[in-house]
């Protein structure tokens, strides 16, 4: 394993659920403007009606899931591109830990929010 | 530290990097579907609470209903929709490119070319669409 701090700890792995997680979140944006887009105006009803039906509670869990492995991989390339040794001297590697570290916490408790959203009830 | 010793200059001014990435849609491309992820990313919370609050109950439907008439909301929004489409469409770009289309030099300016184009529509129409 080169890195302890990227999702899987291997770049192909990553490169691959990168893309698998972007076509979910693509699909997933998709449907969810689309219906906006199409319902204009809507009220409480057709808003609780479409986004709590099982299917698009099912997509839901599937997109936040994958904005945890996606960010999480995103995140970390910029990092690992930008905050380092050579731009920042010696407190790079400190600064990005911390950093990478907070992405993660983050994108784990949007999961555990989104899911609280959807499951709870 | 590298193996071998290279001379290569790694720390050029910010003034050579933009002189050379502002000419090339595919730099500004790239750039752009970092820094839209990033804010995608950033304002994840702000759209979670508004999803969560606008499900909880029609009370809570209505509150969000009541925040989207003042202006900063709407722009808060706008500007994670704009992202959004932003790094939607240059995430396509991506995606065709993995697939072998638009992967060579020329062919890679013209399709960030478009893309910049579409994305650059697509944030006007989301901010007619939200903030106005």
């Amino acid at each position: 394993m080169k890195s302890a701090t990227g999702l899987t700890g291997s770049g192909s792995r990553d490169w691959y659920i990168q893309r698998v997680s972007a076509v979910v979140l693509a699909v997933y944006t998709v449907v969810v403007l689309g219906w906006i887009l199409c319902n204009v105006g809507f009220n409480y009803e057709q808003w609780f009606g479409f986004m709590m039906t099982l299917p698009m509670k099912i997509l839901s869990l599937l997109a936040v899931l994958s904005l945890v492995a996606h960010a999480w991989i995103g995140m970390w390339q910029v990092f690992t591109d930008y905050v380092t040794t050579r731009q920042m001297g010696p407190s790079a590697s400190g600064l990005r830990i911390v950093l990478t570290s907070a992405v993660i916490i983050a994108v784990i408790a949007y999961a555990i929010w989104a899911i609280q959203i959807f499951w709870a009830n | 530290m590298p193996a071998v010793k290279s001379n290569r200059p790694v720390n050029l001014s910010m003034g050579q990097v933009l002189d050379v990435n502002l000419k090339s849609p595919v730099a500004i491309a790239s750039i752009l579907h970092r820094l839209s992820g990033v804010i995608v990313f950033l304002l994840v919370p702000v759209l979670l609470w508004l999803l969560d609050k606008s499900l909880s109950s029609p009370e809570g439907f209505a509150q969000v209903q009541a925040i989207f008439g003042g202006f900063i909301v709407r722009f808060i929004v706008w500007v994670f929709v704009a992202g959004l489409l932003f790094h939607f469409i240059m995430g396509i770009k991506h995606l065709l490119a993995d697939l072998g289309f638009a992967e060579e030099l020329q062919s890679g300016r013209i399709a960030a070319t478009i893309a910049l184009i579409l994305a650059a529509i697509s944030v006007v129409a989301s901010f007619v669409w939200i903030v106005l």
